[in-house]
């Protein structure tokens, strides 16, 4: 086991505690810049989606892991960014300007939406959100001399400083990867600077965070705007990674995927927006698999089990049928999301911790270590 | 010109006159102690004072300045921190970073310049930490900088909860029942560091207790209320013995 001497105050606010860390994520940043050379177009594309996801899941994680600011609305953020750079691209207004400027737009609009949601807390503030999310769909489809309504709007390849960067090429992967960097090591500044520190304060309790000097109302809205900024940065990627988008895109089901890549990651740390994307992105090639492959799986089962040419076909055709029903994926996400709350509620990044303080602490390791303490919450009675 | 002062407050919920009319002055550097039965409106007097109430009627001033329409967040700008009866701590965050939450009101840097993380940024911080590391070394916190507030023990807890209200450097502070739940060693290193706060650090303290012996060992002064009204004011001695004291207390 390590143990840390701290000599100097610098120790409490650097980045990598100890060298161990400079080490391991220089690798991970090694790898992930010589990944396109090595992998496949497929898994790079993939590549990009968990950068972009991961984009997401930070901006959601600062206003839900470290404000306590729940929000089902953050496709709504997404799509915003995305149709600002798909409009300003029509008039010709280069790259680095439209995407500075969708972030900036989706930032006000996530303000404006902190405000209302300033007297709305828990299970409201979601549903506050989850309207405002059905609001811009409904106005994306309906505000066609802007958005073509459900036509959907075509995103020209992108054109970095005169030179055009397809979606499947490597500068466009690196580009992901960089502004995923950027933010990542933004938000960590964030969070060892004053104004992270209020959003953690506002988290666990107002009436304190309050008395200590934060005004409540402007941290919030500040959060909102951060958050819906990041995504909207995150929504220009995502359009032209897609090169085509429509309102159908941006549903309430993009939201809960955005959720579920916190919920599942782990809400405490921005590891967990790192590994809930790489999860969320990870699982949809795998249910297509499952979908295609189960069917024949299960009927050759049930053949060894004795079953006849006829019943296996019939089995067959019914599992095939199951597994291509509508709304099948919304209800294993369900499923997912439920599993994890009940049984790992610190998410995978929560789990990664376990294992590595087994193997630190073996074999003194106590189950009960990371047991959550029940908090009487006190502050309640005076909102 | 008293340096905090409040005049006829008074909270009414609805026909409950929680507080009624209730006058007093803190002078700098004093120890005032509120005593008082439960439901005898001393909490939320602090709870006026902190602004998480709006006085349904009169005044409070500090440092002759009128403070009753500040938002609470300009209450601890003003230099006015606090504790709570409970406890109110962020649970799931360091020592470190709760006591750095107490520095919130000395902040200076703007949220730009924290994106970055500039050396001014890094500069502030420094100093910030080294104030909270004062406060830590006067309350012997040591142990605990790096450990989660949700894994400690209650006294523990309680002097953190004291350090984060020391860290925002207060020239009054407001100790609601700082003794509750602490046993009779704990309460013996609270009454000293009450008292220390008030010869080391300067700090005017106004305090909500029930514990009489801590209350007789650090108060100049004491206030008794009962049913949000003022039954006596004056030195420890001369409030016990007020006959309406005993009264509210014995029920003679």
């Amino acid at each position: 086991m390590r143990f840390l001497f701290k000599t100097d105050y610098e120790d409490d606010i650097k980045l990598f505690p100890h060298s161990g860390y400079l080490v391991s994520y220089g690798i991970l940043l090694v790898l992930l810049l010589i990944a396109p050379y090595v992998l496949s177009s497929y898994l790079m594309s993939q590549l990009v989606f968990v950068c972009i996801y991961a984009i997401v899941g930070v901006a959601l994680l600062i206003l839900t892991g470290f404000t306590g600011q729940a929000s089902l609305g953050h496709a709504a953020f997404l799509a915003i960014g995305a149709y600002t750079a798909a409009y300003l691209q029509k008039y010709n207004v280069p790259f680095p300007v439209y995407f500075l400027a969708a972030g900036g737009l989706t930032g006000i609009i996530g303000a404006m939406v902190g405000f209302p949601a300033l007297r709305l807390t828990g299970i409201y503030l979601v549903i506050a959100t989850i309207s405002f999310a059905l609001i811009v769909e409904e106005i994306l489809a309906r505000w066609e001399s802007v958005t073509h309504g459900n036509e959907g709007m075509r995103v020209k390849t992108l054109s970095l400083l005169g030179v055009t960067v397809p979606r499947d090429s490597p500068t466009f992967y690196f580009l992901c990867l960089s502004v995923l960097v950027l933010t990542i090591v933004g938000t960590l500044n964030l969070l060892r600077s004053p104004t992270g520190r209020a959003f953690v304060a506002i988290r666990d309790s107002e009436t304190a965070a309050r008395s200590m000097g934060v005004n409540v109302a402007l941290y919030k809205v500040k959060s909102f705007a951060i958050s819906a900024a990041i995504t909207g940065f995150a929504g220009v990627l995502f359009a032209h990674k897609l090169s085509f988008i429509s309102p159908e895109m941006f549903t309430l089901q993009l939201s809960i995927e955005f959720i579920i890549v916190i919920l599942i990651g782990g809400t405490f740390s921005l590891h967990g927006a790192v590994l809930g994307a790489i999860f969320i992105v990870m699982i949809d090639p795998f249910l297509t698999y499952l979908k295609d492959d189960m069917p024949g799986m299960i009927a050759g089962i049930a053949a060894t089990f004795g079953a006849g040419p006829a019943t296996a076909g019939n089995i067959q055709s019914k599992v095939a049928a199951f597994a291509s029903l509508n709304g099948l994926k919304g209800a294993i996400y369900g499923i997912i999301i439920v599993l994890f709350v009940l049984f790992e509620p610190l998410g995978l990044y929560g789990r990664w911790l376990k294992i590595k303080l087994f193997f630190q602490l073996f074999p003194l390791y106590k189950r009960a270590t990371f047991k959550r303490q029940k908090i009487y919450v006190k502050s309640e009675r005076n909102r | 010109m008293s340096y905090f002062r409040a005049e006829n407050l008074s909270l009414h919920f609805g026909g409950l006159k929680a507080v009624d009319a209730v006058s007093f002055a803190v002078e700098k550097g004093e120890i005032l102690s509120i005593i008082g039965p439960n439901g005898a409106g001393k909490s939320s007097i602090f709870n006026l004072i902190s602004r998480i109430y709006r006085p349904t009627s009169g005044r409070i001033f500090f440092e002759d300045q009128d403070i009753t329409e500040e938002p609470p967040y300009d209450i601890a700008k003003l230099g006015i921190a606090r504790t709570f009866q409970n406890i109110e701590l962020f649970e799931n965050a360091t020592v470190l970073s709760n006591l750095l939450v107490g520095r919130h009101r000395h902040s200076t840097t703007q949220l730009w310049q924290e994106l970055l993380f500039l050396p001014s940024v890094r500069a502030n911080e420094k100093v910030h930490r080294r104030r909270v590391e004062q406060v830590i070394e006067f309350l012997d916190l040591e142990p605990y900088r790096d450990k989660l507030i949700s894994g400690l023990p209650y006294g523990v807890r309680k002097v953190i909860e004291l350090a984060r209200a020391l860290c925002s450097e207060p020239k009054l502070i407001l100790l609601d029942e700082p003794s509750s739940g602490l046993n009779v060693e704990e309460t013996d290193d609270m009454s000293f560091w009450i008292r220390d706060m008030k010869s080391e650090l300067g700090v005017t303290v106004l305090m909500v207790e029930h514990d009489m012996s801590l209350v007789n060992r650090v108060s100049d002064r004491v206030i008794a209320l009962n049913y949000g009204r003022v039954l006596a004011m004056g030195s420890p001695a001369e409030v016990q013995q007020h006959p309406d004291v005993v009264a509210a207390y014995l029920g003679a």
